[in-house]
Formats: C-alpha cells, structure tokens, sequence
C-alpha cells in the first residue's frame, strides 16, 4: 500500500497522509483528538477517562503530536494537550488519504482491464 | 496516468476524482455491476472484499466484507439511491457489524459515479461526499485502519531483514 502511495502521489503527501492516517486509525486517539478539539485537557485529565495507564495515554498523546493533530503545552506540573487542527486542515489531510485510496483502485481498475480474461474467472 | 484529474473541497467535504480507464463504457461499468470484478479493487492489497449481496436497483443493499490477514470480517454496505446502467451510480456507504447489519451508530458517505465516453475510452469521475468531519474521519480511519497497521508492519518486516509474505 505504501509502495503504491509513494508511485502515484509523491514520497512527501503520501507520508504525511500515512501518519494522519495511523495517528486516526485507534479508537482511543480519535477520541483525544475530538476532545482536545472541543477544548484543553491535560495528559492526566485525559488518562482517566481510558482503562489504561498513563503511559499509554501519553504515548497515543505522543503519536497525534508527531501527525500534527494536537500540540502539547507543559503548564506547571501539567502537560496540556490542545487539538492543533482547524477543522478544514484536518479535512484537507483527510481527503489526501481519501485521494491515495482512489488512486489505488483507480490502478487495480486498470490491471483489471488490461487482463485478457477480461476481469471475471 | 490512470487518474487524470482530482477536486477536492475541504469545506464541502467532498472529493471528486477523475480516472481515465482503456476500455468502452459497458466494459468499465462491469467494475461496478459484477460483483467479482468489483472484488479484484474494492478492498486494499492483503484484505480481499467479497459481495454477500450485490443488487445495482433502486433501494437495494449491497453487503460486502472485506477479510483481514487473521481472517476477521470488516462488514460494509451500499445503499443503492440512483443506477443508470452503463452511466451513473450513486450509493450511500457504511459500515456494519459482523453480521452484515448497518451499524447506525456510525457515520454514513455518499458516492456517486459517472462514466463517459471518450473515443474508446472510459472518463470515470468517482465523487466521495461525507455530511460532517468525524464521519470523513471514522470512514477514512476505520476503512483504512488493517491496511495501514499491515502496511506498518511490512516495513518493520523489511527492516528487520526477515522474509516477508
């Protein structure tokens, strides 16, 4: 899949689109993105709300940051996490993962086409 | 360049993608209308789709999963809610549970496809149309999310040097 987004969109769109793309794809993640969206939170707020440890809630923390979907603000003895995404950023990075989805069916169209069986077995 | 051209509207939430096919019309729309051609492309590499239902009428379902590696099943439909063979589809898209039920919990797209002649080639536009941000972004993350983690581990696999399937 990554061979074919680095042929048809272009090393550098394909990468940032992957790592939104993985930053999105946990449950646990989407969620702290819409919550730090709609308002401040520290990383020991949001740890209580997931049946998990701090550290792990630090660590999908730490992969939204890297995807650019929320910034980490240290506040005293909290580190505040803020959704970094206006929302039409954040639509315009979906719809390049969205466009690299296409662009792979619009090549498997074409080997379907170009097979001499004609595409039905 | 099988994909000639892409429109994509941030605000609108959709994206129209243009795919310039070497094939008549009614060959193209076979994609679409047999439902083990659809199959071969629907589904990323490594999670193969297969049609449970596939009925291009007004009104009708189609129900499809696609498997996964381990063999679990991601359930998917379409709603049928225009066809004019060999010309134009529009569905409405979601997800379901494991049984093949939508799921109304989750968000629900539109796709709409038109196909037009160009000589004796295909010019196929693909609209993709989301109501609200978190439903582009669960269908995106949820759609996605086997094909990414595999895609990860493919690379992991590659830089460990082991064999890889």
């Amino acid at each position: 899949m990554l061979t074919y987004n680095h042929m048809v969109v272009g090393l550098l769109q394909a990468e940032r689109a992957d790592r939104v793309f993985h930053a999105l794809a946990d449950g646990t993640r989407r969620d702290i993105v819409v919550r730090t969206l709609e308002g401040e939170h520290s990383v020991s707020a949001l740890a209580r709300r997931y049946p998990m440890s701090f550290a792990a809630v630090q660590k999908h923390v730490a992969v939204l940051e890297e995807a650019g979907l929320v910034t980490k603000q240290r506040k005293g003895r909290e580190q505040l996490v803020r959704g970094n995404v206006d929302t039409v950023r954040l639509a315009a990075q979906l719809l390049d993962a969205l466009e690299a989805v296409w662009r792979e069916r619009a090549d498997r169209m074409t080997e379907i086409l170009a097979d001499p069986n004609g595409g039905t077995p | 360049m099988t994909v000639t051209n892409v429109h994509k509207d941030p605000d609108a939430l959709t994206m129209a993608i243009t795919v310039e096919l070497d094939a008549p019309v009614e060959r193209a729309w076979q994609l679409w209308a047999d439902p083990r051609q659809l199959e071969r492309w629907w589904g990323p590499p490594g999670y193969p789709a297969t049609f449970v239902d596939h009925d291009l009428t007004v009104g009708s379902r189609a129900t499809y999963y696609m498997t996964s590696p381990e063999g679990q099943k991601h359930f998917g439909w379409w709603e049928v809610l225009a066809v004019d063979p060999p010309r134009r589809l529009e569905v409405r898209d979601g997800f379901a549970d494991d049984t093949g039920k939508p799921n109304d919990d989750l968000p629900v797209g539109t796709m709409a496809v038109t196909l037009a002649e160009r000589g004796d080639r295909t010019e196929m536009v693909i609209t993709s149309h989301f109501p609200t941000l978190q439903a582009m972004e669960q269908v995106l993350a949820m759609g996605q999310e086997e094909g990414m983690i595999q895609a990860i581990g493919q690379i992991e696999g590659i830089l460990a040097d082991t064999p890889s399937s």
